[in-house]
């Protein structure tokens, strides 16, 4: 790689810092993707109501109720798991403003640019016009504008209440109640230790490129950094792959794998269990209800 | 790239998994005998592999840099069913822990990204590289080809899923409950960024993998290259020539519900009584030249109508009452009968040919 990065160097710009370079916006992807899984552990192993859960119980529930957000075919319903979702949030310790930056603003970001043009193609009734544009906005295009952002931030809040409130070890096993093979769940926790050697390995890589680095690079010599890289790590990939697999037929690996299954459901797991169950159905009765749609009324 | 959860309705979402199972299936049982006690380290380092190269910025011309999902280079280095297995994984611990897609639509990111991708890179790639040197710079080509299609392919895969969401799914105002943009909307739309940004990280990745392994290492290459010069061809598998098939039958099943789109009857696909029934008949004429069909029904056509009930007349067996799912729900059971069909068939074939070979030594 050296080789590499010696030719072709430009001379410095003058503290021209644009964007970073290609190196620089990994190495903070990187970073930050590290960061963000960190994180999630300090919190669930704070003391909060999903925390106290029986993992199982928690994904069957949570996943119940991300399943009843898209099945509604009214507002009324999804505003109604939204509330839910935020209560339990609550009730868990999860900041609001975790969710709001984790979840809530990067969904509105994406999801709302995707459904901003739907207000304006959607054929229906007429409730405006924009002035200089001349371009309608219609009920039906609001309405599934909202649906889509309501249903995307709902779903979102849902699926990271369940990982920030459970440790990962136990969120893999919790899978098995989703009759996942447990071959499966093994390659699942393997990968995600892995995904941490690996984080590491690149960020690694990258930070001896970039301290060896004074101009800025072209195009051309960036892409081929980019793809050297890449198979740099793909080359160690191989090589950690022949080293774990001979650590693990040292300590007596055939292929079967076993887990220790040391949940148990207590009380309080079944009373949740019982809740959730509760507001799913309530959830989906109330998603039925066509009646319901005349909810959000426009002038 | 990746389907969040609410863009898609269940029923798609459903489909989606269902198809994708079989796939899992196979390729689990192919990388587990090849394989054997290695399947687990192998498949998590890989699956890590791909999820750390997911975050990779990779840099475009013009300046801008792009992700790649990485299902090129995956494809080549590992084969199709190793590839399929590793991004899948890759897909459900971003879905599961990190929030990139959702977890209801996880079975159609993995059915886009990890099943047409990979069938699609290693389409696209077998052809082009057919036995070259594994040094060659047509190797580079045929990587670089292979990532920018599996990309494509995938993204367009996810575009129909979208499109035809507000077709099947409103709310009693009429107003899309998923997905808002029809079809000819939706394609553009995702085709536009895919066929330049995306489409260029992963070809990029692709080929420049490819080049950087011809120069380090080659031995990674081989495996997928088994034609290649120099190397001992190992035993051919029954699959091989299947793939195209597969390919095929992912974008038919994936395009069945256009079908839905497409108003009246499919032209020479009348049944009996539309000939009496007035506005069939107007329909008829009008796809016809204006030519009016006969009043009453060819005797020929009314008298073998009865000779043979199809099990699921009109793709929509009587006990489900929604025609959307019953179309859908035939469409999964059609495949599924061909599939069966080509696994025996591939079977057969393989006896055949294994007696073959052992009723001519000379070869």
């Amino acid at each position: 790689m050296n080789a590499v990065l010696d030719q072709k160097l430009k001379p410095a710009a003058p503290r021209r810092k644009k964007r970073g370079s290609f190196v620089e916006r990994t190495l903070k992807t990187l970073v930050s993707e590290a960061e963000r899984a960190l994180f999630a552990e300090e919190l669930a192993r704070k003391d909060g109501l999903l925390q106290r859960l029986d993992p199982r119980v928690k994904i069957v529930g949570l996943l119940a109720l991300i399943l009843t957000t898209t099945l509604a075919r009214n507002f009324f319903t999804i505003i109604f798991i939204f509330a839910v979702a935020i209560t339990l949030a609550i009730l868990s310790r999860v900041p609001i403003r975790t969710l709001a930056t984790r979840a809530w603003l990067s969904a509105l970001t994406f999801t709302g640019t995707i459904a901003l043009p739907v207000i304006f193609i959607t054929p229906g009734n007429v409730i405006y016009h924009l002035p200089l544009l001349n371009w309608a906005i219609t009920e039906q295009g609001i309405t599934s504008a909202l649906y889509l952002i309501m249903r995307v931030e709902t779903t979102v809040t849902l699926s990271l209440l369940l990982v920030l409130c459970t440790l990962w070890t136990h969120v893999l096993k919790g899978l098995r109640v989703l009759r996942v093979p447990i071959v499966f769940v093994v390659i699942l926790g393997m990968t995600y230790r892995y995904i941490f050697v690996m984080l590491d390995t690149a960020r690694n890589m990258f930070e001896a490129g970039q301290s060896r680095l004074v101009g800025s690079l072209d195009g051309t010599e960036s892409r081929r950094i980019a793809a050297a890289s890449i198979g740099v790590l793909l080359t160690k990939s191989f090589y950690l792959n022949t080293e774990v697999y001979m650590a693990m037929q040292s300590r007596g690996f055939r292929g079967e794998v076993y887990t220790l299954d040391e949940f148990a459901m207590r009380q309080r797991d079944w009373l949740a269990l019982g809740a959730f169950t509760l507001t799913a159905i309530i959830a989906f009765w109330l998603g039925r209800q066509d009646s319901l749609a005349s909810w959000l009324n426009f002038p | 790239m990746h389907i969040p959860d609410g863009y898609l309705s269940p029923v798609t979402c459903a489909v989606l998994y269902a198809a994708t199972a079989p796939f899992w299936a196979i390729a689990l049982n192919r990388v587990k005998r090849l394989l054997n006690t290695k399947l687990v380290p192998l498949l998590s380092v890989f699956a890590a592999f791909s999820f750390v190269i997911m975050m990779f910025n990779i840099p475009l011309p013009g300046g801008t840099t792009g992700h790649a999902v990485g299902v090129g280079i995956a494809t080549i280095v590992l084969g199709p069913w190793g590839s399929m297995l590793a991004i899948s994984v890759a897909l459900l611990i971003q879905a599961l822990f990190f929030g990139d897609g959702g977890i209801t639509a996880f079975g159609a990111n993995c059915f886009n990204m990890a099943v047409v991708g990979s069938l699609v890179a290693n389409a696209v790639y077998r052809t082009i590289a057919n036995r070259a040197e594994i040094t060659s710079t047509r190797r580079v080509v045929a990587a670089s080809l292979a990532g920018y299609a599996a990309i494509n392919a995938a993204a367009f895969c996810a575009a129909i899923e979208f499109g035809i969401q507000p077709l099947l799914f409103q709310d009693a105002s009429g107003a899309p409950l998923y997905a808002p943009y029809p079809l000819s909307i939706a394609i553009p739309a995702m085709m536009l960024g895919h066929l330049t940004v995306a489409g260029l990280a992963e070809l990029i990745t692709a080929g420049g993998v490819v080049a950087y392994l011809q120069r380090s290492d080659p031995s990674l290459l081989k495996m997928t290259a088994l034609d290649a010069p120099g190397e001992n061809s190992a035993e051919k598998s029954g699959w091989r020539g299947t793939k195209s098939l597969w390919i095929g039958l992912a974008a038919l099943m994936i395009l069945t519900p256009l079908g839905l789109i497409a108003a009246g009857t499919a032209w020479g696909e009348w049944s009996a009584e539309d000939f009496s029934n007035p506005e069939t008949r107007e329909q008829i004429a009008a796809a016809s030249l204006n030519q009016m069909p006969p009043s009453a029904p060819p005797a020929g056509l009314e008298r073998l109508s009865s000779v043979w009930t199809a099990p699921i007349p009109d793709y929509a067996p009587a006990f489900m009452n929604s025609a959307e799912f019953g179309y859908i729900m035939s469409a999964v059971f059609g495949t599924g009968l061909i599939i069966a069909f080509f696994l025996v068939g591939g079977w057969i074939a393989k006896l055949m040919s294994r007696r073959n070979v052992g009723a001519s030594p000379e070869n």
